[in-house]
């Protein structure tokens, strides 16, 4: 079967291997690694034999990329989806057990240090040039703000090929090539909620008592938690992507005491256990994914991401590649992440509400209609349908936050591992053991 | 078993050597048949766990572990009060949980050994309490959440009744949902047990206790009690043990807002601090044992066995 699949589809995929032919002669040479450009025929037989192991966290490890890049570029994509924190402990411990790593910047910030992963050359990055300013720069305009947290650009970069240690400036070696990313913020039932919702510190408001829940992945929880405390006026942070021991006293007495006066009525820590609570009206406001949003919506139930004063906690993701990996695999691996950036899969993200990479590739593989919903927060003029074609947005409908520029221009933190990372944990599992 | 055939086989002058061999060999044999299992434990159980207590005293960091010789496990396990409040709340459930499966266990087993007369129903009705276990243990535990949610099964039940006019909140993710889950697993772990202890009381010894002119309780009391004890302490072992170590239900059913040592344990790990959690499950491993060891003080099982 895969044979007959391959072999249809290479006449289609001659023009473009050939084009990556040259760039990986050009990207070859300049690498010192030619044992490939050099043959190109038994390149192009080779790749279908090629498998390339991908893990990562459940958002993007998505079976219809894997389906895709085996029909256009031939070779196969084993994924796996694990939580946050099997990703890192895999990453860092197994490092044979994968060759693609599809993680988010945060814990990137955890394990690239161990030397687990090798930087990628941007030179063999085609679209490396039109990736949004926020992973290389840090702004997503010329003159906008830089966000707390891990932001991403802090760790995107590395000195040298061989280096492990973060580079303060854009240089010719990513750590991890973005693909994914997204602004979070709390999601309500507006039916349950009874009043306007328009700041962080709603979720400690005495009228939700006992029907407020917040996720209990300490990296991220203890992110919304600093975003309610600063909205409350109660702790002023210096940076809360990377508190000092008496902010993480202070944020968590804050949350212990609302802890125990009943206000948290669950907490969630798997995707399937937002949308149920919310769904069954078990909780009224919480910290919230997108995608749980849309799977509550798409029970018939009211429920919106509430977009907050504050503004919102950004996170992203991206693919990086194994420190095993070399030769025709290597290669496989650039050309696959090529590919990601090159349109098909950045289009099928943001008809999911994440965010691609490079939307000027995503916007040529999607309607008018849905980049105005999706990226320009514009009514919808027909209904919205999901990547399998599910409608997940009737006809007029507008995005909960609007447009893309509203949406991650609005940023106030990213995701982040602290410098206190052990002792907030420490007191974190305090906070959810009070 | 081949040596003795080979050594029956040898000729006469082998004659003094084989009487040394079959001195010793009767006394080699038990231990090369207890071998296999020896080895298998070796391998299995013992090797793992003398690992995990020298990984409980190494270092570590965000995301590696380093072979050492430190007692800052320990040190910040056992001085921390979330530890101690950990203990006390993980040893709470396990009373409460043992408290009621003894209870429903003990009377269950009693009505299937006294009460029904007939063996056939006998084991038709023992085999209807283990028919639940046919299933999977989360999706037992998962299928209490939407009976006992806010707008659960119970909840409406109970308002459309009439019975209350608000839902009852402390019915789901809580102490009363977690305890609920935890009899509801593992019941059948103390009615087994117990029925079979039960079942060997020589009925005659009941006969005679009525002869002598005891009450039904006082029979119940000083016959049946005493003879049950060793299904009693075989039952209450698997449900201690098994709610000592414990995460998920503690996890799903208490809405991730109370702790048990399984849990703390399933943190660390989730974290990376593998000689924290090591060290951990040591000092777990040692309570529980002292808790089978004080069990096993009180009820001599083997007399049973």
């Amino acid at each position: 079967m895969t044979d007959t699949r391959s072999g249809s589809k290479t006449i289609g995929g001659i023009s473009r291997r050939t084009l990556l032919k040259g760039t990986a002669a050009v990207a070859g040479a300049a690498a010192g690694s030619g044992a490939i450009t050099g043959f190109p025929t038994i390149w192009a037989q080779n790749i279908k034999n090629v498998t390339l192991r991908q893990f990562g966290t459940g958002v993007s490890n998505l079976n219809a990329v894997a389906d895709k890049v085996k029909e256009d570029l031939g070779f196969t994509l084993q994924m796996t989806a694990l939580d946050s924190d099997a990703v890192t402990q895999r990453a860092v411990t197994q490092p044979k057990s994968y060759d693609i790593a599809d993680i988010e910047y945060w814990i990137g910030k955890k394990v690239f240090p161990a030397g687990v992963m090798q930087p990628m050359d941007v030179s063999k990055i085609k679209n490396f040039d039109k990736i949004v300013p926020i992973f290389v720069t840090g702004r997503l305009t010329p003159d906008g703000a830089i966000a707390q947290g891990t932001a991403p650009h802090t760790v995107g970069f590395v000195e040298g090929k061989d280096s492990t240690k973060f580079a303060k400036a854009p240089t010719q070696w990513m750590t991890l090539i973005p693909t994914i990313y997204n602004a979070d913020t709390l999601g309500i039932r507006p039916d349950l909620v009874g009043r306007p919702v328009a700041s962080w510190k709603d979720l400690l408001d005495p009228a939700f008592k006992g029907k407020a829940s917040l996720l209990n992945i300490p990296s991220i929880g203890i992110m919304d938690a600093a975003m309610v405390c600063e909205a409350m006026g109660e702790v002023k942070y210096g940076d809360k992507g990377n508190m000092t021991k008496e902010e993480i006293d202070k944020t968590l007495r804050i949350m212990t005491e609302a802890k125990k006066s009943g206000q948290f009525r669950a907490f969630w820590k798997s995707f399937d256990e937002s949308v149920n609570l919310m769904s069954s009206g078990e909780v009224v406001i919480q910290s919230m994914w997108s995608p749980a949003v849309a799977a509550v919506r798409a029970k018939g139930i009211a429920c919106v991401y509430q977009p907050l004063k504050e503004g919102y906690r950004a996170w992203g993701g991206g693919l990086g590649i194994a420190k095993h990996l070399s030769g025709l695999e290597l290669d496989v691996a650039y050309e696959y992440i090529n590919w990601y950036l090159s349109g098909w899969v950045g289009a099928y993200l943001n008809r999911q509400g994440y965010y691609s990479a490079v939307p000027e590739t995503a916007k040529q593989n999607m309607s008018e209609d849905e980049w105005g919903f999706w990226m320009e927060g514009k009514p919808a003029k027909a209904d919205i349908l999901s990547p399998e074609g599910k409608v997940m947005e009737k006809a007029g409908a507008v995005r909960d936050g609007g447009s893309f520029a509203e949406r991650m221009g609005r940023v106030a933190c990213w995701n982040a591992v602290m410098d206190e990372d052990r002792y907030m944990v420490r007191k974190w599992n305090e906070f959810i053991a009070a | 078993m081949t040596v003795t055939a080979e050594t029956s086989r040898s000729p006469a002058p082998a004659v003094a050597r084989r009487a040394k061999r079959s001195r010793l060999l009767p006394r080699v044999a038990p231990y090369l048949q207890a071998a296999p299992l020896t080895v298998t434990l070796l391998l299995f159980l013992l090797v793992p766990i003398l690992t995990i207590v020298a990984v409980s005293f190494w270092d570590y960091d965000s995301v590696r572990i380093y072979p050492d010789f430190v007692l800052t496990n320990y040190v910040e396990l056992l001085t921390s009060p979330v530890t101690w409040k950990t203990y006390l709340n993980t040893l709470k459930y396990a009373a409460l949980a043992w408290a009621a499966t003894l209870g429903i266990g003990f009377t269950v087993a009693y009505f299937l050994a006294f009460h029904i007369r007939s063996t056939t129903w006998q084991m038709v009705l023992f085999l209807l309490c283990t028919i639940p276990f046919w299933t999977s243990n989360i999706i037992r535990m998962i299928s209490w959440i939407p009976f006992l949610g806010r707008n659960g099964l119970l909840n409406s039940g109970l308002i459309s009744a009439g019975i209350i006019e608000h839902p009852l909140e402390f019915l789901l993710f809580s102490d009363f949902a977690v305890v609920l889950a935890f009899v509801h697993l593992y019941t059948l772990f103390m009615v087994v047990p117990i029925f079979n202890s039960m079942m060997r009381i020589d009925r005659s010894l009941v006969e005679a206790a009525r002869d002598g002119g005891a009450s039904g309780a006082q029979i119940l009391w000083n016959v049946i009690l005493p003879l049950t004890k060793p299904g009693i302490a075989i039952g209450s072992i698997f449900v201690v043990t098994l709610v000592m170590g414990d995460f998920i239900t503690v996890r799903l059913m208490s809405g991730g807002q109370s702790a048990s040592i399984g849990l703390m344990i399933a943190n660390e790990i989730s974290l990376l601090q593998y000689p924290a959690a090591a060290a951990n499950a040591t000092v777990l491993l040692a309570v529980v044992l002292i808790m089978v060891a004080a069990m096993l003080r009180v009820v001599d099982i083997r007399k049973e066995l």
